[in-house]
């Protein structure tokens, strides 16, 4: 059986591309290959800065003859039903067959697929792979009319077997496909013809070519880390880094450098971010210090000088950049010094939100909402506002304007510098977050208080200019903000009214429907818990839902309550009274919810149950009292067993009329019960 | 030096060296363009003449203005008035790669001992209307040029496609010279009878211009300028394509052209001078970027531009 090989081999493809494209290539290759009957035993894709390789095993050297029969509309049916079976079968009318058959003459089309041989499928397929490729990007180069990610420079398609081996004839606007490529652009030996897939890994590497990005990674890694270790040092861990960086070189060679004494006494966080976003170095950090002392380049080459030179040139560049990171941190604890006065003045000139004011008015009125939320979550008021009042000074900074993503850590460092409250420092970097459903939420008062009035202000101010998102589009990121509050809340069980606390927020919004915005990111969220939408609708319906905390609460235990066999059971037989009763109500224009007696009670059963629901009751009210709602459920299951009994027992709409009454009444009294903890008519199924 | 190419002197040498070699594979070598530009893409050379079917081939130094890049001649490498060595050739060849790289080498870099890196970078012009793909260069984790495949100039699809060589060249120099600071650099050869450093020729216009273009251009003056420039611009090109004088076809897109050139540079001097908001800022290049592509719509209609009549 045949082997297939195909290179795409071009100018430098960026290294964030590469693994998706290997796996793109692979996949539009095969499933073009089976769709047109050709099937295969084994495909490996593979990619480096300028080749996308495919190895195809085992392949069908020819599709094999099909012969598909479909039965048609019958001889004499609307024109329009033989026109869609022709067009279904790709078939025209004089293929048809006519054939008798239990009703009649029927048209019946047959399908034959030829076999054709492998090559016409694979140049086919090829084709059309490379004229719609998924790139992200892609681009036109000279004046061919192709796109592609970077300018292609050649294709092998090589088809092989026991008999040797064949180039598929394939062309794309005059780029003919052939067996050769090329090695490492400086280390390789010029342009070399291969025989498959092994000969061409094995000349590959041969030319200092390294095909697989995985063993590139790999090997960085281990180089890198026994380079560290031997020092009695350690490489600070960047899966993401270590992946980019494995797609910027065919021939990793790692090479490890000193940083200058002088940048020694930088934060750690400023040193890594230089040298990761700039220079795209690993970062080699001493376990007894906790200090980022080296780095780690990875070259893509070896030199006879062992790499010395280029180690050389890295540490200038990085000498350059470090010597700006440097020059920013001491103009920044200047000023961080001073009281910070001249980033927060800094701040009336930028502009939040064209509707919404300067970053100062906001600030202003964080500080005021932190102000007064701090006794909510026991806060101090005064250094809740404090800390608010420069939780976004460094924004102002010139670090945080080099390096984005370092905002509100070195807001916490300048803090800390100016001599400001641990609590107040804490809160510049935890402000922000929690910053998605997996990242920490800070449990601080203050950093509390700040982080809570920090998102409120944002979500009420663009509920007031009416800038809510819609459909996928939430440009200001307002549904990460709401369930930022809500984790915030529920996280550190905060007991506050939501209406209440947004209603403090930016004047002019609708806090019933941000309200509501809130309870739908509040069901999103649970769902994963395996909390249903309906489970969190029913206990909304009670009072005191307003408090999340109280809310979420209920609805755990109420979601465990329904998984055990005793709660799915009582939700059958509350909906069985519920039903009953206002089947019952309807049709009598009454409600029956008060007077039930036991002396009217006929049956054992309907005894019992007069029983239990009267301890039910005393059980769940003290439940709640104390918002035990695993307690208030419990009781409530213990009427399972007595409420089936009585259904099986009785029957509700008795012929007596007293009897009846009672016993509806007596439901009633079960809806009572089922809607006390929480309101289970809302629950679904 | 190995690969038998000896290492250059000075900075200008390095600059004749790029001048020879981009004239030996057939580039014609232009002069700087007469104005203030903010990079050596502004030069009609490379922005008008991406656009069209016509063949294009030119190398030149532009220097370049970056009013708030100025720092009064004291930072290492931090200068608000630069030069850049630019090449563009249309349609890009094949080998442009290997063309690029021989240009290093021919300035004294050896591909035996150094690590030279194609990094994904995609260049943008909001301003021009205009984004290509390519990458930034690295030599030893330092960017050293930037190589970029035009697609869009002034809102007009590249077709074909232009390749356009930006090499930033006290930066480069300075790495192929050694020298830390970029005014301890040799302007020229240092065994000349009158031994110039860069810091002797620009030290001081580097102060002079920091001091105006931080805190004594008259912005009032400025925005004037704008304004002027802008409403010249749009003048020009509503002008008829027929000359009543001449009865000649003349699309005036240069002239047009040089005035967007100008809003360009003022929005500059102005974002130097603090006076231009977060939001004004994105409304002003908004501005400058239907300038430029009025000034490509109008280009294509000339004969340079692929106009036939």
């Amino acid at each position: 059986m045949p082997d297939l090989l195909i290179e795409l081999f071009s100018e430098e493809i960026p290294a964030r591309m590469q693994g998706r494209a290997a796996a793109d290539l692979k996949k539009l290759v095969t499933d073009g290959l089976v769709e047109a009957g050709l099937t295969y035993a084994s495909a490996g894709a593979f990619s480096t800065p300028r080749r996308l390789t495919l190895s195809v095993e085992g392949l069908l050297s020819e599709s094999p003859d099909t012969r598909e029969e479909r039965k048609g509309p019958k001889v004499g049916a609307p024109d329009k039903a033989i026109e869609g079976f022709l067009r279904g079968a790709g078939v025209s009318k004089d293929d048809l067959e006519i054939r008798d058959d239990k009703k009649g003459q029927v048209y019946f089309a047959v399908i034959a697929k030829p076999s054709r041989p492998a090559a016409d499928i694979i140049a086919e397929v090829l084709e059309n792979a490379i004229r719609n490729f998924p790139w992200p990007k892609s681009m036109r180069w000279g004046a061919a009319p192709l796109k592609w990610v970077r300018p292609l420079h050649s294709i092998i398609c090589l088809l092989s077997d026991e008999a040797g081996a064949t180039v598929v004839p394939v062309d794309i606007d005059g780029l003919i496909a052939g067996d050769t490529t090329e090695g490492h652009r400086f280390m390789g030996a010029g342009r070399f013809a291969v025989t498959g897939f092994d000969d061409y890994a094995t000349k590959l590497r041969a030319n200092s070519v390294i095909l697989d990005a995985t063993e590139r990674a790999d090997h960085i890694w281990n180089d890198a880390t026994n380079q560290a270790f031997a020092n009695g040092l350690e490489v600070v861990e960047d899966r993401g880094l270590l992946t980019e960086v494995a797609g910027l070189v065919e021939f990793p060679v790692v090479l490890m450098g000193e940083i200058a004494e002088d940048f020694l006494g930088l934060p750690p966080e400023v040193l890594q971010t230089s040298m990761k976003e700039h220079q795209k170095f690993f970062s080699v950090k001493n376990p007894k210090t906790g200090r980022i002392e080296r780095f780690i380049t990875v070259a893509n080459r070896e030199t006879a000088d062992n790499g010395a030179t280029i180690l050389a040139g890295n540490q200038k560049v990085l000498f350059a950049r470090l010597s700006d990171a440097k020059f920013f941190w001491e103009n920044d604890l200047r000023v961080a010094n001073a009281g910070m006065e001249t980033w927060t003045d800094a701040l009336s000139n930028v502009t939040f939100h064209n509707k919404l004011g300067t970053q100062a008015a906001r600030i202003d009125r964080i500080a005021a909402l932190a102000r007064e939320i701090a006794p909510d979550v026991g806060a101090d008021a005064d250094l809740a506002e404090k800390a608010a009042r420069v939780a976004k000074a460094d924004l102002s900074s010139e670090m945080v304007y080099e390096f984005p993503e370092l905002q509100g850590l070195m807001g916490r460092y300048y803090a800390e510098a100016a001599g400001l409250p641990q609590e107040v420092a804490n809160a510049c970097e935890a402000h922000y977050s929690p910053l998605g459903p997996s990242d920490d939420v800070p449990t601080e008062p203050v950093s509390v208080a700040v982080a809570l009035a920090d998102k409120i202000d944002t979500l009420t101010g663009f509920w007031a200019i009416d800038e809510k998102p819609t459909g996928s589009k939430d440009p200001f990121a307002l549904r990460r903000a709401a369930l930022g509050v809500i984790r915030l809340i529920m996280e550190n069980d905060v007991r506050v009214s939501l209406a209440d606390v947004l209603g403090k927020g930016y004047e002019g919004a609708d806090v019933a429907h941000l309200v509501g915005f809130f309870h739908d990111r509040l069901k999103v969220y649970l769902k994963d818990e395996g909390i249903r939408h309906d489970v969190i609708d029913a206990c909304l319906a009670m009072d005191g839902s307003d408090d999340i905390t109280l809310l979420v609460k209920r609805a755990r235990a109420m979601a465990a309550f329904l998984k055990t066999d005793d709660g799915e059971n009582l939700l059958q037989g509350f909906k069985r009274a519920n039903n009953i009763l206002s089947q019952a109500e309807e049709k009598d224009g009454v409600e029956y919810s008060f007077g039930a007696d036991v002396k009217f009670a006929e049956d054992d059963s309907e005894t019992a149950l007069f029983d239990a629901l009267k301890s039910a009751e005393g059980a769940i009210s003290s439940a709640i009292e104390t918002e035990d709602f695993a307690g208030a459920f419990g009781a409530m299951a213990a009427l399972r067993s007595p409420i089936d009994a009585f259904f099986t027992a009785v029957q509700v709409n008795a012929d007596n009329a007293i009897v009846r009454r009672n016993r509806l009444n007596l439901l009633g009294q079960i809806r009572k019960i089922g809607t006390s903890v929480a309101d289970l008519t809302r629950v679904e199924g | 030096m190995a690969n038998g190419i000896e290492a250059p002197k000075s900075f200008q040498e390095i600059i004749l060296r790029l001048q020879n070699y981009w004239a030996g594979k057939g580039c014609a070598v232009m002069q700087p363009y007469d104005m203030e530009v903010g990079a050596g893409t502004f030069h009609p050379a490379t922005t008008l003449r991406s656009l069209g079917d016509k063949s294009w081939a030119a190398a030149y130094v532009q220097p370049s203005r970056r009013p708030t890049d100025g720092r009064y001649g004291e930072n290492p490498n931090r200068l608000q008035h630069y030069y850049q060595y630019q090449v563009v050739i249309k349609p890009s060849p094949p080998d442009l790669q290997a063309l690029y790289l021989g240009s290093l080498e021919a300035i004294g870099i050896n591909m035996e001992l150094h690590d030279i890196r194609f990094v994904e970078d995609d260049w943008e012009s909001p301003t021009l209307g205009a984004w290509g793909l390519g990458w930034e260069v690295w030599c030893d984790g330092m960017e050293v040029s930037q190589f970029t495949y035009f697609q869009q100039v002034g809102g007009h699809d590249c077709h074909p496609v232009t390749g356009e060589l930006t090499y930033g060249l006290e930066r480069l120099a300075m790495y192929i010279l050694g020298v830390d600071h970029v005014m301890d650099m040799p302007y020229n050869d240092p065994s000349s009878p009158v031994p110039l450093s860069y810091g002797d020729v620009f030290r001081q216009t580097e102060a002079e211009y920091s001091r105006w273009n931080f805190d004594v251009a008259d912005t009032d003056v400025l925005l004037q300028h704008f304004k002027d420039a802008e409403a010249e611009c749009q003048r020009i090109l509503e002008q008829p394509y027929e000359d009543p004088k001449t009865g000649k076809r003349i699309v005036m897109a240069h002239p047009a052209y040089d005035q967007a050139i100008k809003a360009s540079h003022l929005f500059n001097l102005l974002d130097a001078r603090g006076v231009i908001s977060v939001t004004e800022r994105q409304a002003y290049i908004g501005r400058v970027r239907a300038l430029s592509k009025a000034c490509a719509d109008a280009f294509v209609q000339t004969e340079a531009g692929g106009y036939a009549a």
